[in-house]
């Protein structure tokens, strides 16, 4: 899978995140992110803020009915708690992203892969999405209180008639990528670590590819604010928001 | 486990320590010894009940959490059965009886913000159930604040996730008189919000109290 490249005039960074590491930043408004997997098989366990009163935050209940969906992909929004659109997928090469699945914890990673500590393995040893996730957060001031259900990129999650939940294999292949576009200033707290329902035996997290770049102007025909009427009245909270300018 | 099982409680109502009767649009919030049972009844039929739990030894370190309590049980519906799970993976409470047969506790509850988005912008004056969460925390000691809100249950709430991704809000399977009933594992902070959604069928657009009922 190619993704679209990024104008180099408009990239403003470039990093990797290796597996089973935790990343975050202040992705303004008006900038996007581009995050693609490298080998294939990745989870990007994700949590969005609004680092002007970090009390504001990714919403899954309120992304999932307002857009009524369990899956995210182009032109899905991600809402926070207070009816605003904090990010949108402007780009989507997978098509089904996880927002039920949630994350490891350490009791999880040695039951499902066994233990490896630091002590014998070094910078190799295992680690749980909760503590990466956690580790990152407290960097913000942020920590357990403000760990809430999470997005998973590259995942899929589904449910069957009986509402019996599965994890689908292979859901991701090597150059797969999603581009989320900030509407409004947005802390990305982010790590990979694998999906609590992966279904492997042998701890391999995947590496990430982080891109930045200045996004296109949002035009009156943009295709995720006119996904779905909801979309668009997210949006116009997101407007309200921004009236003024970058608010510390 | 499937998506519905159908258990009827023993215990009587005459023989309960405490019975409250929350009107429609109501908050409610009250402590649960471990060991005790809750029984929330659905008196007229299909009024959803938004609920959250927290650690009464610890509020804001343990609570409620949707996502590993369905993730642990491997189906996205409560019902007979399924341990409602901390975020630091303890049991909180056991549902032991259930004539509905299937809750939600992906919807979430409504607030002002959140009705804009869903139905018009117009809509933001209208009461919610996250403004009960808030009145009740803020009035309450237990240093619960907005941090603390998080995904809730919807019970009597029919909320169907298709095999494809989608989901829905359909019509309340409750009736008037179904109840679900949980045991407590630990001490518990039970906050409730009697609905006072409007805008979707959740209530059958008619909000009704439902009544708290607790056995020792």
């Amino acid at each position: 899978m190619t993704a679209k490249p990024i104008p180099e005039e408009r990239l403003l960074h470039r990093e990797t995140v290796p597996g089973a590491r935790y990343w975050s930043m202040v992705i303004r408004r008006g900038n996007s992110l581009r995050v693609q997997d490298m080998g294939g098989g990745a989870n990007v366990s994700m949590l969005l803020y609004n680092p002007g009163n970090l009390l504001e935050r990714y919403n899954m209940a309120d992304t999932l009915k307002g857009q009524h969906t369990s899956k995210l992909t182009r032109g899905n929004m991600l809402y926070s708690d207070m009816g605003r659109v904090m990010m949108s997928i402007v780009e989507d090469s997978v098509g089904w992203h996880d927002t039920i699945g949630g994350i490891t914890d350490a009791d999880h990673i040695r039951r499902q892969y066994g233990e490896a500590r630091y002590q014998e393995h070094r910078n190799a040893f295992y680690r749980s999405g909760r503590e990466l996730f956690l580790i990152e957060l407290e960097k913000w001031g942020l920590g357990r209180r403000d760990l809430v259900p999470n997005l998973n990129f590259f995942s899929k999650v589904y449910a069957d008639e009986d509402g019996g939940m599965a994890f689908a294999p292979s859901n991701s292949r090597a150059g797969d990528h999603v581009d989320l576009r900030a509407e409004m200033d947005t802390l990305v707290v982010l790590n990979t670590a694998p999906h609590p329902m992966d279904t492997a035996t042998e701890y391999r997290p995947a590496a990430v590819d982080l891109s930045i770049y200045r996004a296109e102007p949002v035009g009156e025909d943009d295709y995720c604010v006119n996904f779905r009427p909801e979309n668009a009245r997210a949006y116009a909270n997101t407007a309200i928001l921004n009236c003024q300018g970058y608010m510390p | 486990m499937s998506g519905q099982n159908l258990i009827e409680s023993t215990l009587d109502p005459a023989a309960a320590v405490f019975r409250d009767v929350v009107p429609a649009g109501a908050p409610w919030i009250h402590e649960l010894k471990k060991g005790q049972t809750l029984r929330i009844l659905d008196l007229q039929g299909n009024q959803a009940a938004d609920i959250l739990f927290y650690s009464l030894a610890d509020p804001t370190g343990e609570r409620y959490s949707a996502i590993d309590t369905i993730r642990e049980q491997g189906n996205v519906y409560l019902t007979t059965g399924t341990r409602l799970m901390s975020n630091q993976g303890k049991a909180m409470l056991t549902i032991i009886a259930d004539t509905c047969g299937r809750h939600d506790t992906l919807g979430g509850a409504c607030s002002a913000e959140s009705n804009q988005v869903r139905y018009a912008l117009e809509k933001k004056p209208m009461h919610s159930c996250r403004d009960n969460f808030l009145t009740a925390i803020a009035e309450s000691d237990y240093g619960l604040t907005k941090r603390d809100i998080t995904s809730n249950i919807n019970f009597f709430m029919n909320v169907p996730l298709t095999p494809e991704g989608g989901l829905t809000f359909e019509d309340g399977i409750s009736d008037a008189g179904k109840y679900v009933e949980m045991r407590a594992e630990m001490d518990v902070i039970v906050l409730l919000s009697n609905c006072p959604q409007l805008n979707n069928p959740c209530n059958a657009y008619n909000p009704t109290p439902v009544e708290m009922i607790i056995w020792d």
